[in-house]
């Protein structure tokens, strides 16, 4: 019995209290772009100008993904001239930018998020539909 | 009576199942799964997951077949061509061939652009949101409008992925994902959505050339050799005709098909849209134009064929340690990669059975009667977020709800506390698949508990 209470002490110290979805913002298009209304269930945990600056940070790296660009178009033009088997060794524009946005997120968890009981989840992981903020149960359970 | 029969047998025994036993050991020994292995959808994978197909791969050999052998024909009649005109006519030939065939194995075996489906979070997130204040569970299908560009656009609810589906986004239900859609290709054994597209495109561009190649050559091969022997002759002499005649009735549809395509690039559509006639003006006077278009042909085309291509399922990444467990039952019977799908979803329906089994028993045996409203929820929300996700995210979800549910809801028959301890215990061991192997009747299982506690621990924290 005791060890019951232990064992699920211990999970509760690091369980999830709840999970927040920031859907997507379709206004502009179909291009990622993920809204920047501040939840309500993270008014006690962070502030709402560093939240959306992270929003607003991660829409402009995924708008300099998807831009069409002089890059993307010869990209393109080459890997239609190779029977698209250029792709097989070369690295596209838009992973370079999704491997530095996976970059930033784990950076902001870091330095911001993870020290408020918060984790981000990359929306690549989510198919680009929400970006998932995990909220993790206060620490201070203790007996 | 039937208490005393359950006495007889050991419960120590039926809570440590041989499953349970083996899984601490296996879990040391059992290979890191892939996330393909896992994959929901009805795909094939290839390569260890660097190849997708559709289940039902349709006449993709047909098609390799009728272009292998047009082709082999045409090569089979060159050297008379070579003689007569130039040494460039194969080479042309060849390099066309090959451009067509990796184009369409290019088209078959590249991720169309699947989404994958939502998890058991997100699916209770998206129903808190819409089922807000309706007491029914299964409210009316689901639509939600969102503006696009100034324009009305709406979105559907998937009820198999459990989200609302992006625009643009089908489900293929040959499939059985949801695709950023345009189409699903028998002949390329595949959805054609937005990853491949530009793939699905070169090939048919390509087909198209060298289906007039090839038609142009044999035409020339019958016209020179009727010069020197006359029409009848050189038709009946040349088995060339056989391929006049494939070459013909291919062309017409193949052609048609590659200018359909150019038209839907130009004007940025997709098969999909076009058919149902999404943006016709069958509104009437409204504004009911593409809201994706750029209004210019040359960027409709860069986008189209130029834009990017996000992966958006993962394959060949690795599953979590405890997503891996449940699976176990399955990957000990050492099936063909695609099949443990089929196994997960099999476990999802003995632990459905399971809970359906110990809510007719609590019935039976009359238990504490506040008990019953509390696993009456429990079914009903094990079998709506059953079908479609895995079975570790239901049992983390279901069991987080019982947890919930039994601290805030204690039986008022009895002391609270003690009650809604042993009911959390029970609830948390019923999605435990060690307890499959055990009696369904509760008497038992609190039996079980007691004696069988030690063993069990293990699997708590993995919930």
């Amino acid at each position: 019995m005791a060890e019951t209470h232990s064992l699920q002490d211990m999970r509760q110290q690091a369980a999830v209290a709840a999970k927040v979805f920031i859907q997507r913002d379709y206004s502009n298009g179909t291009m990622c772009q993920f809204q920047t209304k501040f939840p309500s269930e993270l008014e006690t945990k962070i502030d709402k100008q560093q939240f959306e600056e992270t929003i607003r940070t991660l829409n402009n790296l995924y708008a300099e993904a998807e831009k069409l660009g002089s890059q993307s178009l010869i990209e393109g033009c080459l890997a239609c001239l190779t029977a698209y088997t250029v792709f097989l060794c070369m690295e596209t524009h838009y992973e370079k930018v999704l491997k530095k946005i996976a970059k930033y997120i784990q950076e902001q968890n870091d330095k911001i998020y993870a020290p408020r009981g918060l984790l981000l989840t990359d929306p690549i992981e989510r198919g680009l539909r929400v970006i998932e903020i995990t909220i993790y149960e206060d620490r201070s359970f203790s007996r | 009576m039937k208490n005393c029969e359950y006495q007889q047998i050991d419960p120590r025994a039926l809570s440590v199942s041989p499953l349970s036993a083996q899984n601490p050991a296996e879990k040391k020994v059992q290979r890191p799964r892939r996330k393909w292995e896992a994959f929901p959808g009805k795909n094939r994978f290839f390569c260890d997951g660097r190849l997708i197909l559709a289940r039902q791969n349709g006449v993709l050999p047909l098609t390799l077949g009728l272009i292998v052998v047009t082709s082999g024909l045409f090569f089979a009649f060159c050297p008379f061509l070579v003689e007569h005109l130039t040494v460039c006519i194969p080479v042309i030939g060849g390099v066309l061939f090959l451009f067509v065939v990796a184009s369409l194995l290019r088209t078959s075996f590249t991720d169309p652009g699947i989404l994958p489906r939502a998890t058991a979070d997100e699916a209770a997130d998206i129903e808190r949101q819409i089922t807000s204040g309706s007491s029914t569970y299964r409210p009316p299908p689901r639509t939600k409008e969102i503006l696009i560009n100034q324009q009305v656009v709406k979105l559907k609810y998937c009820f198999t992925c459990k989200m609302f589906r992006p625009p643009r986004t089908s489900h293929c239900s040959l499939c059985d994902n949801c695709v950023r859609f345009d189409h699903h290709c028998p002949w390329v054994g595949n959805c054609v959505g937005k990853r491949n597209y530009r793939y699905f495109y070169s090939f048919i561009i390509s087909l198209s050339f060298l289906t007039s190649f090839i038609f142009a050559c044999v035409i020339t091969h019958i016209t020179l050799s009727q010069a020197k022997k006359g029409i009848v002759q050189a038709v009946q002499e040349s088995p060339a005709v056989v391929e006049l005649v494939i070459c013909f009735f291919s062309i017409w549809s193949i052609l048609g098909l590659s200018g359909f395509h150019t038209y839907l690039v130009a004007s940025n559509l997709t098969t999909n849209e076009d058919i149902k006639g999404s943006w016709s003006g069958k509104r009437g006077a409204e504004e009911s134009g593409n809201p994706y278009t750029y209004s210019n042909i040359i960027t409709n085309c860069c986008a189209t064929l130029c834009g990017p291509m996000p992966p958006l399922i993962d394959r060949r990444g690795f599953l979590p340690p405890d997503e891996a467990v449940p699976a176990a039952a399955a990957s000990e019977m050492e099936l063909p990669p695609f099949t443990p799908k089929s196994d997960a979803n099999m476990c999802t329906q003995s632990t459905k059975d399971v809970l359906e089994r110990m809510l007719h028993s609590s019935d039976f045996h009359g238990l504490c009667p506040s008990g019953n409203p509390k696993t009456s929820p429990l079914v009903q929300e094990v079998s709506s977020s059953a079908p479609a996700t895995a079975e570790p995210s239901l049992s983390s979800g279901c069991s987080r709800q019982l947890a919930r549910q039994a601290v805030v809801d204690p039986c008022p028959l009895l002391p609270p506390v003690a009650f809604s301890k042993s009911n959390r215990r029970d609830s948390l061991h019923s999605i435990n698949p060690a307890f499959r192997l055990a009696s369904p009747s509760p008497t038992l299982s609190r039996r079980a508990l007691v004696l069988g506690d030690g063993p069990d621990i293990g699997f708590i924290p993995q919930h």
